[in-house]
């Protein structure tokens, strides 16, 4: 409950918290939420030398979709403007869904979207989300931005790709071409509690035939698991028991899961199978509603 | 010797690099110089001796701290002192005056949404936070709206009630529009 | 005129609580809000390791860090012979470890430096060598001859048993089980859980030198057992040792022992001649504190084929922890286990027990109920509904034909408690209505069709609540009884104070109402204090329902002790003789003549200024209330439940509480108690517990993994009454605060089982997660959550 000692600073500019980062090497550690970074330094699991607070710096709280139809995520973005967004749910179920289990409304208040893909969680919500969505990360450092696709930021369990002097300034999400399905189902305990399994499906649909598949699963491995390429057996299909079946087994198999006190190895599997069949279900039912 | 929790002046040694904020509280403003690695609640506890912001757990997962920043709900053991410079923050001190209370207030106390107390400033001021976005909330949304705040004694049936409570007083409260 | 009780907020009133107006303010006084001048701020270092024998503590690096004022090892404690301390089973248990480590998250040390911060940066420089030994996380485990002693500090501790004890009549009991017809029996652990208050422990030690007194401020629901305890350890004299216990953030039994923590403390204070605060933090309130439970349930019932109960058979082996720590009365080495089936009329009935040492943390509290008595009645329902299936027997049935009878009472049990009151089948009829029990046979029936698992479950019992009386019931020989002490000032206004302590019930409010009924001086012209031993009248403090029980009797006779004084002087002041004098609410006057009185306000004024030739001046009294029995409030639970078959996750469809409680002095407060009762009880059933791995690690220890439920996942609840007053109750009150979390479980479990156990499942042990359900349904066969967890 009392963090060992750090610097702080809370620049202006990205520019200087680039050149903060930059000077110090490594030992610095950017500030967003903290809503996942000041818990773990509360109980002196990370010790950072220096914070970088970027809360103060204009112009990274916005979300809104370019011309090209990609939605574009500022680093200062809250989990709570997603889950009070009137049209995500239309444009990006996906992320709409996930957004109301996210940690607790609380939490939900300060913590932000690109920071908690920084935190590469394997338990995190979103990250799973923005894998299936084949988003993507800009990062910005001292020699200007580059992009890193989603699949290769989360490196491991609490481990990124960006250099030690980047800062993730925005999540792109790539246009959807068709119209856009999916959703996220958790299993948790109660609100707040990390992941048992979860499932997150993104389709683009044209008519009844699904375009792109994407598929990420959390708590299911020691890493956000990228379940893309399972589910790509749906691409070029429509939604039937048989396809749908097909697509839930490939995922269930993508998942690494281990046995522990909320479950075993193959029940969490079970789970993600489960999941998959039910937001699969409930696309194809809505499917036939609309047709 | 340094200690955390001086206003200013700091009677903090050389050696230990503070700085110095300005934080509104409760309608006053506050300066003071605090370490990096204060933690708002204690800032608030300590340093300004409002106590009835409570700390309950480690993890960022009970609520019992929750104060507002700007208006919108905040777990203040999860936010560094630092990080409130020149925001507003309201704790359950500031939320009626001695003589008036808060409808929340006033709903808990009539429909008996607290026992022990301790979470009771967080609850009720996640709870005016909800009323001030929805004032109009249905059971299902309150109870949404306070799930990220712990209680242990009372079940949480007679807060949802003192919402509701309160969510009508202040409807009725509000001057009809003409 | 007589007054209207409910207007002067008498007995009966849902009065609002007094102690609200300073909660909602944020005005309340937690110990963490206490602020001594020059206080100086204690952490301790916590073992990382379950068991381990200690090769080196280093704490030179933590004397260094500036602002650090002192660093205690056990060895320092030791010289002072404070390295050790009773506990209240009259086991020892370790301050600050010296020889080994005996569970995760074991005091090793303790900083006492300018702030906390420093405090926990000293600690983080403490270097500790261990030499690993292997866990032992379940009571079959300690039984290994291969495994190592825990007590090696013991002599005389040749293994981990700590006790074998036994209750009851075997041959009466092997008898009926010789002409029983059906057998029916049952496994189950009752999981280790947590009481988890809000708020932590902690406290402020200060102790003044020049004037060789010691106070402390103190999270304790029995402040004056531990002044006892402390004159004990610490060798200080009692009338120098003053224990206050300002607002607790909840207790529910966690803060009724004596922890290393207060001890350290304490010497610290000593040591630096400074106040010193200590708040723990919520892993060390987890880890280290009074657990809850931990008990292996075995039993059988006998039956005759009509479904009368013949006799029943308990054994129970239960984790204790590294220390014997239970807080109990001394005769009873496994609480009130033998309450178990107290409804019931059951013949012959013969419980046995044991008791084990593992490598886990002591406790073994009687977390929100009357020692033992949750995993009693756990017990009892889920037999009950194992028997009720295997006599094919409709579930309310069953228990209707066993229940105590109202015209049985006084009831002597098997065990030999005596019952004195009750409407046991009454209740069931008013649950049984409100839940729609008739129809619900049809409905599952229908629901299974569509696929859906529906599932019912009863939980009854009454409960043992209340101790003493002080023949039977002390604490470390301590007598439970209890106290209060009234005195009315002179403008009629009152402070009434007891040996009780409240975590949040209310008795601020509710002693108020008792005082207002018996003497009509209505409720907000009293004040209520209790919890500093300087102050309050001698008392064995707040748990195991035993407040209204037993302080809350001491408040209505020492309320009438002042009646009977204030009789005299309205006799005096009405010029007639005192048996010439009637009694009505707030007012004396003179039989026949009900205009000619005087009321209490009158009385309580001629007591400071107008006294009679012969009687002592002032209104002031105390009483101390010994009560004859235990009193017995009767449960009867409904719920309904829908399981989802693919994932095993269990949902509340509808719950109907019927309490009987006797008189409600504040019906507002009594179902609050119960609400929040139903919540810790679903808490258990659903997601609450404390497990270990095979090394000995603590599963549970922070809000991330000790899993309390939220107000979205919690339930509804609907609340029925039936009032059967206490015939010895000098108010007719039964305790209530602990009745919904004891019977409460096994409502939801067997609500459960009744949507899976057509899969041939008998028991999945509690907290029933998705995974263990869906387990059970895909098996048909039970599923054990005793400890270590597998993990890989």
């Amino acid at each position: 409950m009392y963090p060992s000692r750090f610097a702080y600073e809370a620049p202006k500019t990205l520019a200087e918290a680039i050149a903060l980062l930059d000077a110090n090497g490594g030992e610095a550690k950017v500030l967003s939420g903290g809503q996942s970074l000041i818990p773990m330094v509360k109980l002196r699991f990370a010790s950072p030398e220096l914070l970088v607070d970027i809360n103060n710096i204009p112009g990274l709280d916005y979300m809104r979709i370019d011309e090209q139809g990609n939605l574009r995520i500022g680093a200062l973005v809250r989990h709570e403007d997603l889950e009070h967004s009137t049209t995500l749910p239309a444009t990006h179920p996906t992320l709409a869904a996930a957004s109301h289990l996210v940690a607790d409304p609380i939490v939900r208040t300060r913590g932000t979207f690109v920071g908690s893909l920084c935190h590469a969680d394997p338990q995190g919500d979103w990250a799973a989300t923005m894998i299936a969505l084949g988003g993507r990360i800009v990062a910005q450092g001292p020699k200007g931005k580059r992009e890193i696709d989603m699949r290769e930021f989360v490196l491991g369990p609490f481990t990124n790709a960006l250099a030690f002097n980047e800062i993730a300034v925005e999540a792109i999400v790539p246009p959807v071409k068709g119209k856009a399905a999916g959703s996220y189902l958790k299993l948790e305990r109660r609100v707040g509690d990390f992941a048992t399994a979860s499932v997150a499906v993104a389709l683009d649909m044209n008519g009844a035939t699904v375009g792109r598949a994407g598929c990420a699963l959390a708590g299911v491995g020691g890493r956000t698991i990228d379940a893309n390429d399972a589910i790509s057996v749906l691409v070029g299909k429509t939604l039937n028991a048989e396809s749908i079946e097909a697509a839930a087994e490939a995922v269930a198999a993508a998942a690494d899961p281990r046995t522990d006190h909320r479950g075993s190895a193959d029940y969490k599997r079970h789970i993600v199978k489960t999941f998959v069949t039910r937001i699969l279900n409930n696309i194809a039912n809505s499917e036939q509603k609309a047709a | 010797m340094s200690s955390l929790y001086d206003v200013i002046p700091p009677a903090a040694g050389a050696d230990v690099p503070v700085r110095r904020i300005t934080v509104e509280v409760n309608g006053e403003s506050r300066t003071m110089d605090v370490e990096p690695r204060l933690l708002l609640v204690h800032m608030l506890r300590q340093g300004l001796e409002l106590t009835g912001t409570h700390s309950g757990c480690d993890t960022t997962s009970c609520g019992a701290c929750t104060v507002l920043v700007d208006g919108r709900p905040v777990k203040s053991c999860t936010m560094f002192a630092v990080m409130a410079d020149g925001k507003k923050v309201e704790t359950v001190e500031g939320m009626g005056t001695a003589s008036e209370l808060h409808p929340v207030q006033e709903g808990f106390k009539q429909e008996h949404g607290l026992q022990c107390g301790f979470c009771t400033p967080g609850m009720m001021l996640a709870s005016k936070a909800l009323l001030e976005r929805n004032p109009n909330p249905t059971e299902d949304e309150v109870r949404w709206a306070l799930s990220g705040n712990l209680c242990r004694c009372t079940g949480y049936q007679n807060i949802v009630k003192s919402v509701l409570w309160a969510a009508e007083k202040m409807r009725n409260d509000q001057p009809q529009e003409a | 005129m007589s007054l209207d009780e409910i207007k002067i907020g008498g007995m009966g009133a849902s009065r609002r609580r007094v102690e609200d107006n300073r909660f909602i303010r944020g005005k309340g006084k937690y110990v963490d809000d206490v602020v001594l001048p020059g206080m100086l701020h204690m952490e301790i270092l916590r073992s990382t390791v379950a068991h381990a024998n200690i090769k080196s503590i280093d704490t030179s690096a933590a004397w260094e860090v500036p602002g650090v004022r002192l660093v205690l090892t056990g060895e320092m404690m030791a010289a002072r012979n404070l390295a050790w301390m009773p506990t209240l089973s009259y086991d020892t248990q370790a301050v600050l470890a010296t020889d080994k480590i005996r569970f995760q998250g074991q005091e090793i040390a303790a900083v006492i430096a300018d702030d906390p911060y420093i405090a926990k940066d000293a600690c983080a420089k403490i270097v500790v060598e261990y030499e690993q030994l292997p866990a032992i996380t379940n009571p079959f485990m300690a039984q290994d001859p291969a495994m190592p002693i825990i007590r090696d500090d013991k002599e005389n501790q040749p293994t981990n048993k700590i006790f074998d004890w036994e209750i009851g009549d075997k041959e009466r009991t092997d008898q009926a089980f010789a002409e029983a017809d059906v057998i029916s029996t049952i496994d189950l652990h009752y999981p280790r859980s947590h009481p988890s208050p809000m708020e932590n422990c902690g406290s402020i030690a200060d102790y003044d030198r020049a004037t060789g007194k010691l106070t402390v401020y103190m999270t304790s629901q029995a402040p004056h057992i531990v002044r006892a305890a402390v004159a004990m350890v610490a060798e200080i004299p009692e009338h120098q040792i003053r224990i206050i216990s300002p607002d607790l953030g909840g207790g529910f039994g966690n803060k009724v022992p004596i922890y290393p923590g207060y001890v350290i403390s304490i010497l610290a204070s000593i040591l630096t001649e400074r106040p010193v605060k200590w708040i723990e933090d919520k892993t060390g309130n987890l880890i280290s504190t009074g657990f809850g439970r931990d008990v292996y349930l075995n039993g059988q019932m006998a039956l005759r084929k009509d479904g009368k109960i013949l006799g029943m058979r308990m054994h129970t082996i239960s984790d204790h922890g590294a220390f014997y720590a239970d807080a109990q009365p001394t005769k009873f080495k496994i609480g009130l286990m033998h309450s178990t089936f107290a409804c019931y009329d059951v013949p012959a009935a013969h419980l046995t027990s044991e008791g084990y040492y593992t490598t886990k943390a002591p406790g073994g509290v009687a977390y929100r109920c009357s020692f033992r008595v949750t995993e009693a009645m756990f017990f009892q329902e889920r037999m009950m509904h194992a028997a009720a299936n295997d006599l094919g027997m409709d579930q309310a049935a069953f228990r209707r034909v066993n229940l105590v009878k109202d015209d049985m009472f006084p009831y002597r049990t098997a065990f030999g408690f005596l019952t004195d009151s009750g409407q046991y089948d009454k209740c069931m009829q008013v649950g049984m209505e409100a839940i729609g029990y008739d129809n619900f046979k049809a409905e599952q029936e229908e629901a299974r069709k569509r696929g859906k698992l529906l599932g019912i479950g009863i939980s009854t019992m009454t409960e043992p609540l209340g101790a003493g009386n002080s023949r039977e019931y002390d604490i470390i020989g301590i007598k439970m009884f209890d106290s209060a002490e009234l005195r009315v000032h002179m403008t009629g206004k009152a402070i009434l104070r007891t040996g009780a302590k409240t975590q949040g019930q209310g008795h601020e409010t509710t002693w108020a109402q008792i005082v207002a009924h018996e003497l009509g001086i209505p409720a907000d012209d009293i004040v209520v204090e209790e919890g500093d031993t300087d102050t309050a009248p001698f008392g064995m403090g707040t748990y195991a329902s035993r407040s209204t029980p037993v302080a809350g009797a001491a408040v209505a006779m020492v309320a009438r002790k002042i009646r009977a004084k204030a009789r005299k002087i309205a006799a005096h002041l009405l010029e007639v003789s005192e048996e010439d004098i009637e009694w009505e609410l707030g007012r004396f006057y003179v039989r026949g003549n009900q205009e000619r009185g005087v009321t209490i306000q009158d009385c309580a004024l001629a007591a400071y200024s107008n006294i009679p030739d012969g009687l002592e001046p002032g209104l002031e009294n105390n009483a101390y209330y010994d009560p004859p029995n235990l009193t017995w409030p009767f449960a009867a639970y409904f719920c309904k439940v829908e399981v989802d078959a693919e994932t095993g996750v269990w949902d509340v469809l509808q719950f109907v509480a019927v309490d009987d409680c006797g008189v409600r002095i504040n019906p507002m407060i009594v179902e609050g108690q119960v609400m929040g009762g139903l919540t810790e009880a679903y808490a258990m059933a659903n997601m609450q517990y404390i497990t270990f791995d095979e090394e000995g690690n603590c599963i549970g220890a922070n809000y991330m993994d000790y899993l309390l439920p939220t107000a979205w996942e919690t339930p509804g609840f609907e609340l029925h009454e039936v009032v059967t007053p206490c015939p010895h109750h000098p108010i007719g009150a039964k305790g209530i605060g602990e009745c919904a979390t004891v019977a409460g479980p096994a409502a939801f479990v067997n609500a459960v089982m009744n949507a899976i156990e057509h899969t041939g499942v008998r028991n999945v042990d509690m907290p029933l997660m998705p995974n263990r359900v869906y387990e059970a349904l895909q098996t048909g066969k039970d599923v054990s959550g005793m400890p270590p967890v597998k993990v890989g």
